[in-house]
């Protein structure tokens, strides 16, 4: 009972660290139609960014708050420097751009801060235990995790529902160029998307630092997931990545806790415990080639024409 | 003419090539130096280098020449770099190998081109069993030794029951071999983790809690370590379940690991506060040529190597082509390690103390390891047998 609660809130925790990622993923897909590998790369420096600034300023509130700063301007100014000029083009153009952006990125992190990576220690009021149940302790700072993600996540929602800005951004999800028709600044609001999207993705990289990792390439992984759950909820659907985020981390939290176990009813110790991060990974990728097949937009499209 | 003319150089050259080649001793040093776990890289370099320094840069007159590769704690990269300084470099010597994966895949090179190779900190089971070789030395351990020395202090502290969890590699499953064969308790749980690049344990500890083990053996290198003992107290379990531990907490993850690793038990044959004079010469000049930081084994296992080839060089006189004598003067141990005296089993693994290390908190404040018991005494690894040298 008790594995089970915590193993809940860790695929919640995950999911929403991914939701975070694939919410400026799926945005800048969906509006700016730019597929951006980069992505990964702006994770890594929101948690480079993060490590850096709270070693600096002692603090750690005031280091994060300064990395998200730092990684909303960085993604406007790599948006105007670079990207702006590769709007309308081939999908095929995205990618060989954004991924030499990657390797641009991995160097000039080990040229910076060497290639050891880097830690990011947390203050003593986060790392004590929190009892959630009576006996049942889980740590606080990934509950701030959760904390945090839901209250961005209805941040999101209240801006993209609510506002002006967010009727523009579903509006240019739906019909992007309709709107450019229609008078508005396109350029100013790609920034302004871009700019959002590369902060979601610092503040998912600084909140995974202090208890995973600061390293170079360490986006990589994570990018292909965050691209699946894109896929999976609908391209330029928040709420479409919201609950593909949830689902997949879920699976494969879950699928690691437990798959184990019941391979090892029919294969050994080390052996299932191969197989069983495998078998879980091939669970997600399934579900999105379901998806793909059954309904191509997506669980949850933004209905573009 | 002109091809004559030709022809000459290039012989000359070549000539001069091997001439150059053989005034020096060429030492290949295969470690990892890219990546969270450079530090362990770094400080074998440090060691290895502080070593040559110590005896002067010369082996049996010639100078010494350190090709230093990066592996990226990748087999595959590590197989390509040993390839690259046997068969390029053609190296004397080939030291190093941090991870026992990656010595397993650079093997055969090097024995195949009966080139010599000191591990200075892998112990793959199979090193010291079938693979074992008359060119392969290891100045550490055996990789089961360590975790078998843990076992046995658990069950002279009286444990009934663990739960054990390590990296799904062959040095993972050699460590977590190692405390079943020697712990008389019962064994509630085994977890491989994914290897390298799983830092989130937290379904590995539900799962130790629910066990209700009377205590977990883990074994996670570098920054795996850090974190496991970071979400180890922060789910609360350090109240809970105490934590036995090998090759988890060093000099190099104890700065970053801090308290959470106050009172946490780990065995090593060797621990910075060894009081043999060669030892107090290391640790001192380490901290004095590397201002800020401390030796850890991996670093006194790489000095011991560069010892141990010094000693074989000076034996032949620096003529490298006798293979056989320097393989005997090795065998011998014929040099002073800093774990104090040791001698080598039939498969060129030592035969060595291992000691109770603990964390403790000394009047400022600082965090060090010290050595607080002996836990075995010249203790052989269980592979011995199955290696056909005698």
């Amino acid at each position: 009972m008790l594995l089970i609660v915590e193993q809940f809130l860790n695929g919640l925790q995950f999911g929403l660290l991914l939701f975070l990622l694939a919410a400026g993923l799926t945005l800048v897909f969906g509006i700016m139609d730019f597929v951006n590998l980069a992505h990964g790369s702006l994770y890594m420096m929101g948690a480079y960014f993060a490590a850096s600034f709270v070693a600096w300023t002692g603090n750690f509130i005031f280091g994060i708050v300064l990395a998200l700063g730092a990684t909303l301007l960085l993604g406007i100014l790599l948006e105007f420097v670079a990207l702006r000029h590769l709007y309308g083009r081939d999908h095929l153009d995205h990618v060989l751009a954004t991924f030499g952006l990657i390797l641009f990125f991995n160097d000039a992190v080990r040229l910076i801060w060497g290639p050891a990576g880097l830690a990011l220690p947390l203050p003593a009021w986060l790392t004590v235990p929190v009892a959630i149940l009576p006996g049942i302790y889980y740590p606080a700072y990934r509950l701030a995790i959760i904390a945090v993600a839901l209250a961005v996540a209805l941040i999101l929602y209240v801006v993209v529902m609510r506002t002006r800005v967010g009727m523009l951004i579903r509006a240019g999800a739906s019909n992007r160029e309709m709107i450019g028709a229609l008078g508005i600044n396109i350029k100013l609001l790609y920034t302004l998307v871009f700019g959002l999207g590369a902060a979601l993705a610092g503040l998912a990289g600084l909140m995974q630092a202090p208890i995973l990792t600061v390293q170079i390439g360490m986006g990589e992984n994570i990018l292909i997931l965050a691209f699946v759950i894109i896929v999976i909820g609908g391209i330029g659907s928040i709420r479409g990545a919201f609950l593909a985020a949830i689902f997949v981390g879920m699976i494969d939290t879950l699928g690691r806790a437990f798959l184990p176990d019941l391979l090892r009813q029919v294969l050994s110790s080390s052996a299932a415990s191969t197989a069983a991060p495998a078998l879980s990974s091939m669970l997600i990728y399934l579900l999105m080639a379901t998806v793909l097949v059954a309904r191509p937009e997506g669980l949850f499209p933004a209905n573009r024409s | 003419m002109r091809a004559a003319l030709w022809l000459a150089g290039v012989t000359s050259l070549a000539l001069a090539n091997s001439a150059i080649a053989a005034d020096t001793i060429k030492i290949g040093f295969v470690s990892t130096f890219s990546g969270p776990t450079a530090v362990i890289g770094n400080d074998m370099r440090n060691s290895f280098e502080l070593a040559l320094d110590h005896i002067g840069r010369k082996m049996g007159g010639k100078p010494v020449e350190v090709i230093y590769e990066d592996d990226q704690q990748k087999p595959d990269v590590g197989k390509q770099k040993t390839e690259k300084l046997i068969q390029s470099d053609k190296v004397d010597f080939i030291a190093g190998y941090i991870w026992s994966n990656v010595l397993l895949a650079s093997l055969k090179t090097a024995v195949d081109s009966q080139t010599f190779l000191i591990s200075a900190n892998a112990g793959p089971s199979q090193l010291a069993g079938e693979l074992c070789s008359p060119y392969v030395f290891s100045t550490s351990w055996q990789n089961d030794q360590t975790p078998q020395a843990v076992g046995l202090y658990m069950n002279q502290k009286g444990v009934k029951s663990v739960f054990l969890i390590g990296p799904n590699y062959a040095a993972g499953k050699d460590m977590l071999a190692g405390v079943k064969s020697t712990f008389k308790g019962q064994v509630l749980g085994e977890e491989y983790t994914v290897w390298p690049s799983q830092l989130d344990f937290s379904a590995e500890l539900s799962k130790a809690r629910a066990s209700k083990a009377e205590s977990i053996f883990v074994f996670y290198p570098g920054a795996a370590g850090v974190q496991f003992l970071n979400q180890y107290t922060q789910a609360g379990l350090k109240q809970q379940i105490p934590l036995y531990t090998a090759f988890t907490i060093d000099e190099l993850s104890l700065p970053l690991q801090k308290e959470n690793a106050l009172g946490v038990p780990g065995a090593q044959e060797w621990v910075n506060d060894l009081p043999n004079e060669q030892n107090k010469r290391f640790v001192a000049d380490y901290r004095k040529k590397y201002t800020g930081l401390r030796p850890t084994f991996y670093g006194a296992q790489s000095y011991d190597a560069a010892q141990l080839i010094s000693s074989a060089v000076e034996a032949v006189k620096a003529d490298t082509s006798k293979k056989d004598a320097m393989k005997a003067e090795m065998e011998k141990a014929n040099f002073k390690s800093v774990r104090g005296a040791f001698k080598f089993g039939n498969n060129h693994i030592p035969i060595q103390n291992f000691y109770l290390q603990d964390v403790v908190k000394d009047a400022d404040g600082q965090l060090s390891l010290k050595t607080v018991a002996t836990i075995v005494k010249d203790d052989q690894d269980r592979y011995h047998d199955k290696c056909p040298m005698k």
